[in-house]
C-alpha cells in the first residue's frame, strides 16, 4: 500500500484517498457555445499516457481536500503533489533526481 | 512407539517433558520444542501421505517451510487444513493425519480470535539469523526504532541447525546475548513465530504472528491465536536466508529422501537422527557437514556421492578420516523402495552420460544441489533478479531504495560474511535515515572460513531408467516431472509464467520454494538457452500460506462492515420490525403483525397511509447544511432547477445531474435563510452528493463563499403521512396552524415541543397529505412516541421502506439508483418540469442538447400493468415487443427495456411496475410482454403516475 503525500496532512495510506482523473481540465467558460464534439471532449475524453500524468486526488477520508499530483502511471510513483492553485510543474521542474523503483 | 531415533543428548527440545500426539491414528511421543515432523522422525516415521495425482508415497523432505511434500491436516484441538509437519510446533493432544494433496475445511466455526496491529519503525529486519541479528543490533544501538521479525519459535536461524562457534563458544550463547540486548532496547520490537509474508509499496510489510498455535488446547481463550502485523518501515533489511535446492533424479520422491541441510537441522535443533544408514548426494561442499555430523551422531553414512569430477579435496579428507566413502564424479541415478527408500542407485556421470549403477543400501538419502537465496520479499518489491552461474541461483540484481538484502539471502554462504553483511546493511539503512550509527558494533569472531571447492550446477540427473523423466519429480506436491517440462517445451512454451501454468509447477502451498529455480534451469536446458533468459516466475505474496481468518482479523460477522442505526432503532426492534440493509443502515422494512407475511403487512401499511395516517422513520435521508453568501449561486449551478428564487420558509424539489446530463441524485431543498439551505438527499446518495458538491466548490469555483457540512446524523426525520396526518400533527404541535392556507404544500415551519426545537415541512413522497417532522436526534424517541400516542385515535400505523417504495412508485416517483442507472436524464424520467430553461448554465445542461439525448427512442420511465392483474413482475425482467403479426421476433429478441420497480398495490388492487422502455411515453396504451419464468406476460404500458394523477390528495 502506497503512501500518498497530502499537501495538508503529509503522507497517508492510499486507502484514504480517491482518484479524480486528469487535472487541469477546467469546466468550459461557455458550454452553450461549444459544438457537440467540443463538449464531448470535455465530458468524455481524457489523456491516458504511460509515464508522467497530472492528476486530481482527494484526501477524502482525511482532510477531504482536493489536490493535484504528478504521478508516473507506469511505476505508480508520485513525483510531485501540489495545491490546486499552484501551476502545473514544468518538465524542467520535474527533471530533478527521480526516485528509483521500490 | 518409542523415540528410537532420538539422540541421547543435544538439540533444543525439552527432554524433561514428554507429550503425546496422534498421527494417522497412531500415538507417538515427543517433546516440547519438537515439530510434528521432528517427533515423527524421532520415532522413525518418514511417510506422510500419498501424492495427489499419482498416489505415490511421500514423506518429510525438509525441516521447514520449503518442504514440498509433508502436508498434514490437523483435527484436534482445532481443525485446520494444509499445514506442513515441519512447521507445526508439537503440543500435547495434537491429532493430525497426512494429507494427499487437498485439505478439507473444518465443518465447525473457528472460535479463535484473530487480530491486527499497526506499527511504524525506522528499520524493519526480517529474519533473526546471524545477518538479521547483526543488523538489528546495529540499528538498535544507534537508537533507531526497530522491528525484528522471524518465523521460527526462537532466534538464531541457521545457527540453530549447525555446530557453529562464535567468540570461541557455541553460537547459541551469542544469540541469547543478542536477544537479551534487543529486549533491553525500549524502541525494539522483537517478534518470533512471525512471518513477513508480503512486502508492498513504501516499506509496507505484512507479517503473521502465530501467537498461541503452539500451545494447542492450552491456548488461553482471550488471546488472539494469530495476529497480522501491519508494519510501515522507512527501511527494510531482508535477512531471510536461503533454501537448499535438491537435484532431480529418477524416483527422487520416496519417503526418506530429504534435503541434506534439513537432516542437519533435525539432528542439531531437535536431536533426531533421520535414519540409520544414509547416502549423501551433493553438488557442493555444504552437504559434507550433514554427512560428518550424522556420522558423529551414529548414523552409518554409506557414501557421499559428489557430482563434481574432482569433488572437494579438503572435505574428502575429513570423510576419509571418519571412514566415510566418497564417490566423486558420481550421481544418484535412481532409488528403490516402497514406503521408504531402501537403496540409492549410484552411477558415474561423465559428459552428461550416466554410467553403470551400483546399488547402495540406505534408509535415508540426503540431497543438496546448492542454495537458493530467499529473494521473495525483494522480488515482491519488484526488484529485478539476476542469475548467478556459480551458485546456480537468482540473486538481487539491483539496488532498491529503502530495501537492503543481506547475508545468505544475498548469496553469501559463510557465517563471518553474513554477520558483516548484516551490519553493513543496517548501517546503510541508518545512513539513509540520517541516523548516526553507534561508535562501534563489534561482531563476534567466527572461525576463519574454509574456502569451499566450487559448486557444480546440476539441475537433474539424466534419466537412464527408460522412464523419460516421468518419475523425476520437479514439484513433488503437484506430481510434476521433467517429462511435464519437456511437454511444455515441446508445446512451444518459452516463458516460465506459461510453463508454470502448463505444468502447475510452483503453484502448491510452497509456491515453488524448491521447484521454481529447478524448473527454470531444466527448461533452459531443454530449450538450449541461458537460465538468465528463462528467468523465474514472479514472486507474489504471501511467502507462506496465511489463513483467511487471520486476514479478516476482527472484521468478521457483525464487525465486517459498520452498522448504522437511527435514534429509533430500539423502538423499531420492540415493535417487531423486520429490517433491511440500506447501505450500512439498518432500516425497518415492514412491521408484521401476528400471522402476517411481508405482502400482507405491506398492503395493510399502504392502506393506512392512503386512507388514515402512517409514520415512517426517514432519518437515514442524507442532509447537508449549505451556508454562505454564495450558497444560492452554488445550488443554482448544481441543481437542474432554479434554487435562488426559492423563498425562505419554502421547499423545492431538485434534481442533480453529472456533466453528462445523467441524473445522479434528487431530493428537496429547504431555504432556511438568505444564505442557508438544508439539502435532503437519498439515503444512499448522502456521502456522494456531499463529495460531489465539495469537488466543484474546491476544484472549479474556489471563489464561492460557501461551506458544506453533513447533518444527516444530527436530524431525525419522520414523515407523518396520510389524509389524517393533519389531525395528528396539529394535536402534537398546537402552536402551529396546520391548515392548508397557513401551512401550504412545499413550505416549512419551526416550532417547539416542550422547549425542544422541531421543524415541520409539507413534503410528500407518497402523494398524500404529509408532514415531515425534523428534530434533534437526542429527542427523536420522545417526539416519535408523542406522535404515535397522539395518532392512536386515527390508528396511526408505522410503516417501513417497503411501503414507502410502493407509495412512491404508485405516484411514479423514481428512486435514483433503482429506477435509474446512470444513463437516464431528467427528461427520460418525465421530469422536464424540473429542468430550468431560465438558467444560462448548470452542471449537465449542455449535455441535454447533445444529439443522442434528443433521440425519441431513448428509454423512458413508464408504468406497466400486467393484464392478468396477478403477476408481480420480477425487477430486472426484460421488456420485449411482438411483431405486427403478434409473434415473438426470431432470436436474438430485441429488448425494449427492463422492469426497475415492481410491487402489489393495495390502492390499485393489482400489481404494477415501473420500467425503462425505449420510446416508452409514445407506447402508452400499447401492450408489450415481459418474460416471467418461461411465459410471456402481457402488460399494458401506462403513465408512470398510477395513483392520483391530478395531485388532489397532497393537501388532504
Ligand atoms: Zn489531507
Amino acid at each position: 500500500m502506497q503512501l500518498i503525500e497530502c499537501p495538508w496532512c503529509g503522507p497517508r495510506e492510499e486507502t484514504e484517498f480517491s482518484y479524480g482523473g486528469q487535472a487541469h481540465v477546467p469546466y468550459p467558460e461557455q458550454p452553450g457555445e461549444l459544438s457537440d464534439e467540443q463538449w464531448a471532449h470535455y465530458v468524455f475524453y481524457r489523456d491516458n499516457p504511460k509515464g508522467r500524468f497530472a492528476e486530481r486526488w482527494n484526501h477524502n477520508t482525511g482532510c477531504r481536500r482536493w489536490f493535484n499530483a504528478i504521478r508516473d502511471t507506469a511505476t505508480y510513483r508520485f513525483e510531485r503533489v501540489y495545491r490546486l492553485d499552484d501551476p502545473q510543474p514544468s518538465a524542467t521542474e520535474l527533471a530533478g533526481p527521480r526516485r528509483s523503483t521500490s | 512407539m518409542t523415540s528410537t531415533f532420538r539422540t541421547p543428548e543435544g538439540g533444543r527440545v525439552d527432554r524433561s517433558t514428554t507429550v503425546e500426539f496422534t498421527f494417522d491414528g497412531q500415538t507417538f511421543p515427543g517433546h516440547p520444542g519438537d515439530t510434528l515432523a521432528s517427533a515423527l522422525l524421532a520415532s522413525g516415521r518418514h511417510a506422510i501421505a500419498s501424492s495427489v495425482k499419482l498416489g505415490r508415497p511421500r514423506g518429510i523432505a525438509a525441516a521447514w517451510a520449503e518442504d514440498p511434500s509433508g502436508l498434514v491436516q490437523i483435527e484436534e484441538p482445532f481443525p485446520e487444513p494444509m499445514l506442513l509437519a515441519s512447521t507445526v510446533e508439537l503440543y500435547d493432544g495434537l491429532v493430525a493425519h497426512g494429507l494427499p494433496g487437498q485439505g478439507r475445511l473444518a465443518d465447525v466455526p473457528d472460535s479463535a480470535r484473530y487480530d491486527a496491529m499497526h506499527v511504524h519503525v525506522d528499520v524493519l529486519v526480517v529474519g533473526a539469523g546471524p545477518a538479521g541479528l547483526a543488523a538489528a543490533l546495529t540499528a538498535a544501538r544507534a537508537g533507531a526504532r526497530v522491528a525484528l521479525v522471524d518465523e521460527h519459535s526462537e532466534a538464531g536461524g541457521s545457527l540453530l541447525s549447525g555446530t557453529d562457534r562464535l567468540d570461541g563458544a557455541p553460537a547459541a550463547g551469542w544469540v541469547a546475548a543478542a536477544v537479551a540486548e534487543l529486549a533491553a532496547h525500549p524502541e525494539v520490537l522483537h517478534l518470533q513465530r512471525t512471518t513477513a509474508f508480503g512486502l508492498y509499496d513504501d516499506g509496507f510489510v505484512l507479517a503473521l504472528q502465530r501467537r498461541t498455535d503452539h500451545l494447542g488446547g492450552a491456548a488461553p481463550r482471550h488471546e488472539a491465536r494469530q495476529r497480522v502485523w501491519r508494519i510501515r518501515a522507512r527501511q527494510v533489511v531482508v535477512a531471510t536466508g536461503a533454501h537448499e535446492r535438491p537435484v532431480v533424479f529418477p524416483d527422487n520422491d520416496r519417503p526418506g529422501i530429504m534435503l541434506a541441510g534439513g537432516a542437519r537441522t533435525f539432528l542439531h535443533r531437535y536431536g533426531v537422527r533421520v535414519g540409520s544408514e544414509a547416502v549423501v548426494f551433493t553438488t557442493n561442499d555444504s552437504a559434507y557437514d550433514a554427512a560428518l555430523d550424522l556420522h558423529r551422531a551414529g548414523v552409518r553414512v554409506a557414501a557421499v556421492v559428489d557430482a563434481r569430477p574432482e569433488g572437494s579435496p579438503l572435505r574428502a579428507e575429513e570423510c576419509r578420516a571418519a571412514g566415510i566413502p566418497v564417490r566423486t564424479g558420481s550421481v544418484v541415478a535412481g532409488t528403490s523402495g516402497g514406503d521408504r527408500i531402501t537403496a540409492a542407485l549410484v552411477a558415474p556421470l561423465a559428459d552428461g552420460e550416466v554410467g553403470r549403477a551400483d546399488e547402495l543400501a540406505c534408509d535415508v538419502l540426503l540431497v543438496s544441489g546448492g542454495w537458493n537465496p530467499a529473494v521473495h520479499l525483494f522480488s515482491q518489491a519488484r526488484g529485478r533478479l539476476r542469475y548467478d552461474e556459480v551458485l546456480g541461483a537468482f540473486l538481487p540484481g539491483e539496488r532498491l531504495d529503502g530495501l537492503a538484502v543481506v547475508g545468505s539471502a544475498a548469496g553469501l554462504l559463510d557465517l563471518a560474511g553474513c554477520l558483516a553483511d548484516g551490519r553493513r546493511g543496517a548501517s546503510a539503512a541508518l545512513t539513509a535515515l540520517g541516523i548516526a550509527p553507534a561508535a562501534e558494533v563489534r561482531l563476534p569472531t567466527a572461525p576463519e572460513p574454509v574456502v569451499p571447492a566450487a559448486p557444480l550446477v546440476l539441475w537433474r540427473v539424466p534419466d537412464a531408467s527408460g522412464a523419460e523423466g516421468s518419475t523425476s519429480f520437479v514439484d513433488l506436491q503437484r506430481d510434476a516431472t521433467v517429462a511435464d517440462l519437456a511437454r511444455a517445451a515441446g508445446a512451444g512454451l518459452r516463458s516460465m509464467e506459461h510453463v508454470k501454468r502448463f505444468t502447475t509447477i510452483g503453484t502448491a502451498h510452497d509456491q515453488g520454494k524448491t521447484s521454481g529455480v529447478l524448473a527454470s534451469g531444466i527448461t533452459a536446458e531443454l530449450l538450449g538457452v541461458p537460465v538468465q533468459d528463462t528467468g523465474t516466475t514472479t514472486f507474489r505474496p504471501p511467502y507462506t500460506p496465511v489463513a483467511f481468518a487471520a486476514l479478516a482479523g476482527r472484521d468478521r460477522g457483525r464487525l465486517f462492515d459498520p452498522e448504522r442505526v437511527t435514534a429509533l432503532h430500539d423502538w423499531h426492534v420492540a415493535a417487531g420490525a423486520v429490517f433491511e440493509d440500506v447501505g450500512q443502515w439498518k432500516r425497518p422494512r415492514y412491521y408484521p403483525r401476528a400471522g402476517e407475511d411481508m405482502a400482507a403487512a405491506v398492503l395493510r401499511e399502504c392502506a393506512a397511509a392512503r386512507s388514515g395516517v402512517g409514520i415512517l422513520d426517514g432519518s437515514t435521508l442524507g442532509k447537508i447544511d449549505v451556508q454562505g453568501p454564495d450558497a444560492a449561486v452554488l445550488l443554482d449551478r448544481m441543481y437542474t432547477n432554479l434554487i435562488s428564487s426559492l423563498k425562505v420558509g419554502s421547499v423545492r424539489y431538485g434534481v442533480m445531474c453529472g456533466v453528462d446530463g445523467m441524473v445522479i441524485d434528487d431530493g428537496t431543498v429547504l431555504r432556511l435563510a438568505e444564505d442557508r439551505f438544508l439539502l435532503l438527499t437519498t439515503t444512499g446518495g448522502a456521502a456522494k452528493v456531499l463529495d460531489w458538491l465539495e469537488e466543484w466548490v474546491q476544484t472549479e469555483w474556489p471563489e464561492l463563499r460557501v461551506h458544506l457540512a453533513s447533518v444527516t446524523e444530527q436530524w431525525s426525520t419522520f414523515p407523518v403521512v396520510g389524509p389524517r396526518s393533519r389531525d395528528v400533527v396539529g394535536a402534537v404541535f398546537p402552536d402551529v396552524d396546520v391548515s392548508n392556507e397557513a401551512f401550504p404544500f412545499m413550505t416549512w415551519r419551526d416550532t417547539t415541543l416542550d422547549g425542544v426545537p422541531v421543524r415541520l415541512a409539507r413534503i410528500s413522497f407518497s402523494g398524500e397529505l404529509a408532514f415531515e417532522v425534523y428534530v434533534n436526534a437526542w429527542y427523536a424517541v420522545a417526539v416519535w412516541e408523542r406522535l404515535v400516542e397522539a395518532g392512536a385515535p386515527q390508528g396511526i400505523t408505522p410503516y417501513g421502506t417497503e411501503t414507502m417504495h410502493v407509495l412512491r412508485a404508485e405516484k411514479g416517483y423514481p428512486i435514483i439508483g433503482q429506477d435509474t442507472d446512470g444513463t437516464v436524464t431528467p427528461h427520460d424520467l418525465g421530469m422536464a418540469w424540473a429542468v430550468s430553461k431560465k438558467k444560462p448554465d448548470f452542471v449537465g445542461k449542455r449535455s441535454f442538447a447533445r444529439v443522442e439525448n434528443q433521440n425519441p427512442l431513448r428509454k423512458q420511465l413508464v408504468g406497466l400493468l400486467p393484464v392478468d392483474r396477478q403477476t408481480v413482475l420480477p425487477e430486472g425482467s426484460q421488456v420485449v415487443d411482438f411483431l405486427a403479426d403478434g409473434r415473438l421476433p426470431p432470436p436474438p429478441v430485441p429488448m425494449l427495456g427492463h422492469v426497475t420497480s415492481s410491487y402489489r398495490s393495495a390502492e390499485l388492487a393489482r400489481p404494477f411496475a415501473l420500467a425503462l422502455v425505449k420510446g416508452g411515453r409514445a407506447r402508452i396504451g400499447d401492450t408489450v410482454h415481459v418474460p416471467v419464468g418461461g411465459t410471456l406476460v402481457p402488460v399494458e404500458v401506462t403513465s408512470s403516475v398510477l395513483v392520483d394523477p391530478e395531485g388532489a390528495r397532497r393537501d388532504g
